[in-house]
């Protein structure tokens, strides 16, 4: 197991895995709260760019986790063209992976 | 609760539901493998897929680009014989089609993007599909069954991320592409049923050929008729003011330059 020390590994769906330092969740945390507000609100309209904003934070402050090293995430986030709808589907509880 | 940390929660739990603890933990471990094999057959199935879509769209542009192409000269050659009503008729329906064009480049764009995801989602989970084969064989030949949970447990449940995540993209892909399908569909029986041939004409169907095509004969006829009276050539039939000599058609001209020389 290969864990930053101190850090996190966040997964983007569709996108794979980053290691995140212990530092930088402070400021995910909110941009995640963001995110979080659209959904409740249902509304798309800044639903998109809060989720882009989220994601692209993660992405510059993470680096990609190395490919073959089988590591549970320990935050998971959307695919960044999910709709609300689709994340809402996430939150729910049905099968992942096909049959 | 934060969105990412209830999906995480959510997401593991789904994905280790799928991964039924056996009796002898190491049968997990083969079992878990097992399904890896078999999902990453079926993302390369995906990926072949959405080519298979991306192609079909491909084709149809370089038909429907070909279309509005004969259009286009159709209308070029009706204005060539001052008929202004069938150039403006082949370029209404040049219109529908570019619009038609620009729809399925769109869906194009798409399903590239789709099938650039899918080939990166097969290439990660490859990767940890072989190193869960090495890591599989190290637990089994070294730990005993006891001493091994706690391994296998990470072991199976690091993959089953990865395998959720990729579930999902081969869902997408599928789901986008179905719908692609069935536009594609509705387009190649437009061009089958002869709805599109019908305004681009390569039969006997297209109304604006056949026009064209007599409009010119009668207009050859008409030169010829000149050249042997003697006399310039008159103007193609139906058209007012024939009065004065055929400026705007430039066969008449051409044939009036003859007869001077």
């Amino acid at each position: 197991m290969s864990k930053p020390e101190g850090g996190l590994i966040i997964r983007i769906l569709g996108e794979g895995q980053f290691d995140v330092a212990e530092g930088a969740l402070d400021h995910l945390n909110e941009l995640d709260a963001a995110v979080e507000a659209a959904i409740e609100a249902d509304d798309e309209a800044t639903f998109r760019p809060a989720l882009h904003a989220l994601l692209e934070g993660v992405r510059k402050v993470g680096v990609q986790h190395q490919v073959d090293e089988i590591d549970e995430s320990d935050l998971i986030l959307p695919d960044g063209d999910a709709s609300i709808a689709e994340v809402r589907e996430l939150l729910a509880d049905d099968g992942l992976i096909p049959g | 609760m934060s969105m990412m940390k209830r999906m995480s929660m959510i997401f593991r739990a789904k994905a280790n539901k799928a991964l039924d603890a056996a009796e002898d933990p190491r049968e997990t471990l083969d079992y878990s493998y097992q399904r890896q094999l078999e999902l990453l057959s079926k993302v390369r199935r995906g990926v072949a897929d959405v080519a298979t879509s991306r192609k079909r769209v491909e084709l149809q542009v370089t038909q429907l680009e070909q279309q509005a192409g004969k259009l286009q000269s159709q209308a070029e050659k009706a204005l060539q014989m001052d008929r202004e009503d069938l150039a403006r008729e082949a370029l209404t329906r040049k219109s529908g089609l570019n619009q038609q064009i620009a729809d399925l480049q769109t869906q194009h764009a798409q399903l590239q993007a789709e099938e650039e995801k899918l080939v990166h989602a097969q290439q990660r989970l490859q990767a940890k599909v072989e190193a869960f084969r090495t890591r599989k064989e190290t637990i089994k030949a070294t730990y005993t069954a006891a001493e091994a949970q706690t391994r296998i447990n990470e072991a199976v449940s690091g993959i089953g991320e990865e395998m959720g995540d990729v579930g999902m993209a081969i869902q997408r892909a599928e789901d986008k592409t179905a719908t692609m399908q069935a536009r594609a569909g509705a387009i190649d029986e437009l061009i089958a049923s002869g709805a599109l041939d019908d305004v681009t004409g390569t039969g006997p169907g297209d109304d604006i050929s056949r026009e064209l095509e007599s409009m010119s004969h009668q207009s050859d006829v008409e030169l010829e008729l000149a050249r042997l009276k003697g006399l310039s050539a008159p103007q193609a039939p139906g058209q007012l003011g024939a009065g004065q000599a055929g400026a705007a058609d430039p066969l008449s001209k051409q044939a009036e330059g003859e007869e001077l020389r």
